[in-house]
């Protein structure tokens, strides 16, 4: 009797490997957000150094002209602006294009292109940023020194390599929210007796509008944060650009070159650090936007 | 105009900026692999890489991207999944859960540079690894994460919940469950999620300049002792990866055939992700054919 109540009182071997299990897989999320919150604390820590320890002005940081470490200059509007511009142009020119190719591979082209041309772009989304810059360094800067003159270097050369490399990620993601329309709208449509561009124009992009914006959104998130692609292209002078031809710097290419060149510590390396918390900053904005077009999407349907 | 004209101009207008595309993106590969290829050769592939002469090899180069990918595999894999398994199978609907996404979006959302100069702050510098794979693969790791959990998040979601009823009818442990019958169910897929993501880690460059390093130390191949400094497998020796050396040979310009090695070393990059390519979609075809039986 007294065997029997241990027995049934005490937890089997079941439920010490469910505790076991618990503690397992709680420990690697814990892990995670442990890592989440040190980064957020340590770029943010490193980042205000230079307002607090060398008295930098936070308003003259972000709105002074004038790079030049050396002297103790350190206006980071050349680099915002520049890091914006780019970003801007490579999305508004790449969006229409990726909603054609999009809306061409999804909705016009037999079934058995998009077999074929989807791999292609899902291989040209993984293709390594470098590869982009290179391509870039190779074929778009001498392209660029033959039709204007200069060394090619600058911001188009910039934005041309960005357009390039956010493409394949916006047409994927395109294609991936105009398939998300029910086919019954479409059937419906067909049904009223809509042509094939009645159809897409007033019935299949209406109702995907959230999810190609988010695909916009992602795709310029992706161009504002990539820094060798850029760095390669882009001439690197930290003033700010008067013509597209001209070269100029983005947060992320000061960032590739000067972290190697400077001593931890100095007012002129926790001036870099200040940029890369901007870089943060602004990153989590642009993720913030996806959140809020998406909850607004989500609030329509 | 009439709705049918319209839409005739429309769909060429669509079908034409579509193919110039093509052709524009199309000619570009190619132009890298017509350049590429020829450049390719045993000699190429087996030997040093030369700091100021020609005829350098990406030996060095090509053994530290794939070491690394398996280091960053090696630890994030494990976390990214146990991550998954208790965001899909335990955690509750609250606060806490919302905040662990949370963390998990910033995650995803932090630039690779970002991730690179964390790394450089405290793995090398507070932690005194100095540039070493090991600062690397790390680095590699928190940018592997957010998308890795997500994609085995998705792949444990996608096994039937009747299954995990099952399960728990006969009186297993829902750790048990999981371990047996949804892992197993869902291997394909998080296969196939860990494949993509080693493609996007194999190619990563920004994150590695400031962890790993921009520079190789010699090693030797015959030194099998991962704890000596000689050693091809010393964790704590600096290690320049692929794609790297393509942006520094670029960058530096101290090479007289930058470009021919850099020419190479795109096209070996290059067929090194279409491989991981291929491979998750011959893993997921198998995937999508096995459910087609049972059903």
């Amino acid at each position: 009797m007294k065997k029997w109540s241990k027995q049934l009182t005490s937890p089997s071997a079941e439920s010490y490997q469910e505790v076991t299990g618990k503690i397992i897989s709680f420990l690697s999320i814990t892990i995670i957000a442990t890592l989440v919150i040190t980064i957020i604390v340590f770029l943010t820590y490193q980042g205000i150094a230079l307002f607090t320890q060398d008295h930098v002005k936070l308003i003259d940081f972000l709105t002074g002209q004038i790079w030049k470490p050396g002297q103790n200059l350190f206006g980071a509007l050349p680099m915002i602006v520049t890091s914006l511009l780019v970003t801007l142009l490579a999305g508004i020119i790449a969006l229409p294009l990726a909603l054609v190719v999009a809306i061409a591979m999804s909705l016009i082209l037999p079934q058995q292109v998009y077999k074929i041309c989807q791999p292609i772009v899902e291989l040209l989304v993984g293709i390594p940023s470098v590869v982009y810059g290179y391509v870039g360094l190779t074929v778009v800067i001498p392209f660029l020194q033959k039709m204007f003159g200069g060394t090619g270097f600058g911001i188009l050369a910039a934005i041309v390599v960005l357009f390039l490399m956010v493409l394949p990620t916006m047409t994927s993601m395109t294609i991936d929210s105009l398939n998300a329309v029910p086919k019954s709208y479409r059937m419906a449509s067909a049904g009223l007796g809509a042509t094939r561009w009645q159809t897409i124009s007033r019935i299949i992009l209406p109702s995907a509008k959230g999810g190609i914006l988010t695909a916009m959104i992602f795709g310029m998130a992706r161009a504002f944060g990539e820094a060798l692609a850029v760095q390669m292209v882009i001439g690197n002078t930290t003033v700010i650009p008067h013509g597209l031809t001209e070269p100029a710097s983005t947060l992320t290419s000061v960032l590739t070159t000067g972290i190697g060149n400077t001593v931890m510590g100095t007012p002129a390396n926790n001036a870099l650090w200040s940029l890369a918390l901007i870089l943060l900053v602004l990153s989590l904005a642009f993720n913030l936007l996806i959140h809020l077009v998406n909850r607004k999407g989500a609030h329509h349907s | 105009m009439s709705p049918i004209k319209i839409d005739r101009i429309a769909t060429i207008i669509i079908l034409g900026f579509s193919a110039l595309i093509g052709v524009l993106i199309l000619s570009l590969l190619g132009y890298l692999l017509i350049t590429g290829l020829p450049n390719i050769s045993w000699h190429f592939i087996t030997s040093q890489a030369e700091s100021f002469s020609r005829g350098g090899g990406i030996r060095d180069q090509l053994f530290n991207s794939v070491y690394l990918l398996f280091l960053t595999m090696l630890v994030s894999v494990p976390l990214a999944l146990c991550a998954a398994i208790y965001l899909s199978e335990y955690a509750p609907q609250n606060l806490f859960t919302n905040l662990i996404r949370l963390a998990m979006e910033v995650l995803s959302s932090l630039p690779s540079v970002v991730v690179g100069l964390f790394g450089y702050l405290v793995f090398v510098i507070q932690w005194g690894l100095d540039f070493s794979l090991l600062a690397g693969a790390m680095a590699l790791t928190i940018l592997n994460l957010p998308l890795l959990t997500r994609s085995c998040e998705n792949a444990l979601q996608q096994v039937p919940s009747l299954q995990r009823q099952a399960g728990l009818g006969l009186g297993m442990s829902q750790w048990r469950v999981t371990t047996k019958i949804v892992l197993p169910a869902a291997l394909s897929g998080i296969m196939t999620g860990t494949i993509l993501s080693a493609g996007r880690i194999f190619g990563e460059a920004a994150a590695l300049i400031y962890t790993s390093g921009q520079s190789s130390s010699v090693i030797s191949y015959s030194n099998w002792n991962p704890f000596s400094p000689t050693s091809f497998l010393h964790p704590l020796r600096p290690a320049e990866t692929l794609a790297v050396h393509i942006w520094k040979v670029n960058n530096e310009g101290l090479v007289p055939d930058a470009r021919a090695i850099s020419n190479g070393a795109v096209v070996i990059l290059l067929l090194t992700i279409l491989f991981f390519n291929l491979l998750a979609r011959f893993i997921a075809h198998r995937l999508s054919r096995r459910q087609g039986l049972i059903k």
